[in-house]
């Protein structure tokens, strides 16, 4: 018999109360009853996978030689800036995420227009040449200019926090104008040059503006940060130029790469192109839901059926696995995947399997003549070695499954992985710690003699 | 008791007389290998009722923009599949321009999918090591789990038999799958071969730990009763789980889940019952066979005959 039944129960049903709540809120709200301030939020709303709504997923390529080292910190830097690029297009819960050491994979779930993000996360950075007048801005700063590549302005806030610039000045030409960039030296070798070369439509806006504009800044604005300001010496009619500046040959090529790739530290190339219509997803979602249910229909009948009283335990024990495997998705906001609940319903056996094992050797101890306590105790000692040392094989596949998935953003694998650990772990409570207590507590008010109507042995 | 082990060599039979079909078709069809392994586009198309072009047609617009290797079929809900070698966006873009114009109509685009073919080796080869890794991983936890019975490492290899047998069970559903339903081996695929492979480690555990629990219990008892009498003890439970249960789950899967989850709930299904299958009839008689070393009278039965 188990020590502590009470704590027991109230365990199982806190766990359990706290799990429901989580299941049927799409928010979760607590409020410090003293001062009637928020104490901690969290948003639950289920989140669908690009299989169940539609959407985009891009698998993006640092389009470098296979041996070059990157490391890790511009891996990072590169996925915030994509990141940032494709939130201005107001795409809503798109993911981003740095997978193995030379890939990003985007995720836009439910996105229809495609084509702005593919062509957004290509671009190299925005850059622009922008006419601040008399007005020489610091470097790093964050001024407003009229040129967008979406209708709506794009508002991105200083590196140091400060207010952005309220000015909006005028953009003369964009780094699509740009046709080849380098470095030099001057004659004495001790300071360098950039030297640009203009496409004959960037030739003409640029001669137009710097002969009108003399003297004045032309600055230099990569994803509406200035990266620098350079005085018009004098008009540029040719088509090509020179930015001076005091740069050193490190600072000169590294201002040169962000004119060429714009303000990724890694070049990068789309390698990947998952498309998926609304329609398909839609249907697949009823579609497995629904099949879900009849298979987990049939199968609590058959437990009930087999395993009389147990099979009813078992029945319940596994819907209030459900019910917690559930909220635990819905709080670190799992991706809900058709793989993802065809995992489940995997885990969902693997709960059955420990709850069936229990059984089984629950009635060879009846058959053996111990009596129902005596039963219960050892078929649970006996079966355990089994239910640990199979459940642990599953986790250790799974780990696997979600390491392969992790290096190739094949964000199905590992939501199937992710979803069939955690439930077998969850399914582990379940199994040792509801299914007994529950077990025990219907035997406590059992008289009937008749083990065969009751347990079915 | 049912005297299950004495017909070993007939369940050997019966495995190779299942795994060999698919094989064969395999090695004389190829690796039906998706674009997920070798690179490449799949790109699935629905025109307007009645506005759709013909083959000639789509291949000309492909043609067009430089691509020479597409292959059109066409799929139950009457939109098309046409597969390539690796498309960029752009050239995407000019080629459902081409079909919309062509077509006089809107084409909405059900499915796109595009790997290029660096990334694609790169998969197939992290794959394989993958299972790999979970072979390994197999022999080291079974080793170490039953060290404390004579000959742990029998039980470890004697697992990694049975495993491989499951694979290529799988691979050789696959095979037939690819002949008959134009099945592709996908990342899902390997998903579901993985799986596959942790169950079926699942099941040896259930199966071996009866035999060590047995081996304390009845030390007189010769080997092969031993077996017998653990498997025969184990027989409900593999039944009530994999039969009952996780079949069913999957069947259920397979029958009304849709075709996104059908191929991979069919393998699953088979994979999984194939672990169960192989954890009594292919692991446990090799574990006897081992421990009589039979093979020492194979050839001399055939000399006598």
């Amino acid at each position: 018999m188990i020590r502590n039944l009470t704590n027991r129960i109230i365990l199982i049903v806190v766990v359990l109360a706290f799990a429901l709540v989580i299941d049927f809120s799409s928010e979760l709200n607590l409020i410090n009853p003293v001062t009637d301030e928020p104490l901690f939020t969290r948003d639950l709303a289920p989140r669908l996978g690009l299989d169940l709504q539609g959407g985009l997923q891009v698998l993006l390529e640092a389009d470098l030689p296979a041996d070059a080292q990157i490391d890790s910190a511009s891996m990072d830097i590169a996925r915030d800036i994509v990141q940032q690029r494709t939130d201005a297009l107001g795409v809503n819960e798109n993911v981003i995420q740095v997978a193995g050491e030379r890939r990003i994979v985007g995720e836009f779930p439910g996105l229809e227009d495609t084509e702005s993000v593919l062509s957004t996360i290509q671009q190299t950075g925005l850059l622009e040449f922008v006419d601040t007048g008399d007005f020489q801005p610091e470097e790093g700063t964050s001024i407003l200019t009229d040129f967008s590549p979406t209708s709506q302005p794009v508002e991105t806030p200083t590196a140091n926090g400060t207010t952005p610039e309220t000015a909006v000045y005028h953009t003369i030409m964009t780094g699509a104008d740009l046709e080849s960039i380098a470095v030099t030296s001057d004659t004495l070798g001790t300071s360098y040059l950039i030297d640009f070369v203009l496409t004959s439509d960037g030739a003409k806006i640029f001669a137009d503006h710097t002969t009108a504009n003399s003297q004045k800044f032309l600055t230099i604005v990569l994803d509406k940060q200035v990266v620098f300001a350079p005085i018009i010496d004098e008009p540029i009619t040719g088509g090509q130029g020179q930015i001076r500046g005091n740069f050193t040959y490190e600072s000169a090529n590294a201002f040169a790469i962000q004119l060429r790739y714009g303000s990724l530290p890694v070049p990068l190339k789309i390698v990947e192109t998952r498309i998926i219509g609304p329609t398909l997803g839609a249907d697949s979602l009823n579609k497995s839901l629904i099949a879900g249910l009849i298979g987990m229909i049939i199968v609590a009948l058959f437990m009930i059926v087999y395993y009389r009283m147990p099979g009813i335990v078992a029945v319940l024990s596994i819907l209030i696995y459900a019910v917690v495997a559930f909220a635990v998705f819905k709080w670190f906001h799992f991706t809900l995947t058709l793989p993802g609940i065809a995992g489940f319903l995997l885990s969902t056996g693997a709960a059955l399997d420990a709850n069936i094992l229990i059984f089984e050797r629950l009635k060879e101890e009846l058959r053996n003549g111990k009596n129902l306590t005596q039963a219960v105790d050892q078929g649970w000692a006996r079966a355990w070695p089994s239910i640990r040392d199979s459940n642990l094989s599953a986790i250790l596949t799974s780990l696997i499954l979600f390491w392969f998935g992790s290096t190739f953003g094949a964000t199905i694998v590992k939501g199937f992985s992710l979803t069939l650990a955690l439930g077998v772990l969850i399914s582990l409570f379940t199994a040792i710690y509801v299914t007994r207590t529950l077990l025990v507590i219907f035997l406590k008010g059992f008289k009937s003699q008749n083990l065969e109507l009751w347990f079915g042995i | 008791m049912i005297d299950i082990l004495s017909k070993r060599y007939y369940y050997f039979i019966f495995s190779v007389l299942v795994i060999l079909p698919g094989l064969f078709l395999l090695a004389s069809n190829g690796l039906p290998l998706s674009i997920d392994f070798t690179g490449g586009s799949l790109f699935e198309v629905q025109f307007a009722e009645g506005k759709a072009l013909n083959t000639a047609n789509i291949l000309t617009v492909y043609e067009n923009a430089g691509i020479d290797d597409a292959q059109i079929t066409s799929t139950d809900t009457g939109s098309l599949i046409i597969r390539s070698s690796f498309l960029s966006n752009e050239v995407r873009d000019e080629i459902l321009t081409a079909l919309q114009e062509g077509s006089g109509a809107a084409v909405s685009v059900i499915r796109f999918d595009s790997v290029g073919p660096s990334i694609g080796k790169q998969v197939a080869s992290r794959a394989a090591l993958a299972v790999g890794v979970a072979a390994l991983g197999v022999i080291v936890y079974i080793t170490l789990a039953f060290r404390k019975v004579q000959n742990a490492f029998r039980y470890g290899v004697c697992a990694v038999i049975a495993m491989i047998h499951d694979v290529a069970v799988v691979f050789s559903i696959a095979g037939i799958g690819a002949l008959f339903f134009d099945w592709q081996m996908d990342a899902l695929f390997l998903t579901a071969l993985l799986t596959v492979i942790g169950f079926s480690v699942q099941d040896k555990v259930v199966v071996f730990d009866r035999i060590r629990e047995n081996a304390n219990l009845l030390r007189k008892l010769e080997y092969e009763k031993l077996v017998n009498h653990s498997i025969v003890q184990t027989l409900q439970r593999s039944i009530n789980t994999q039969l009952m249960t996780v079949e069913f789950l999957l069947l259920s899967l397979a029958l009304f889940g849709g075709i996104t989850l059908q191929e991979f709930a069919v393998i699953l299904l088979v994979g999984l019952l194939s672990g169960t299958y192989s954890s009594i009839f292919v692991a446990a008689p090799i574990l006897v066979l081992w421990e009589k070393r039979e093979w020492q009278t194979w050839f001399r039965r055939g000399a006598n005959a």
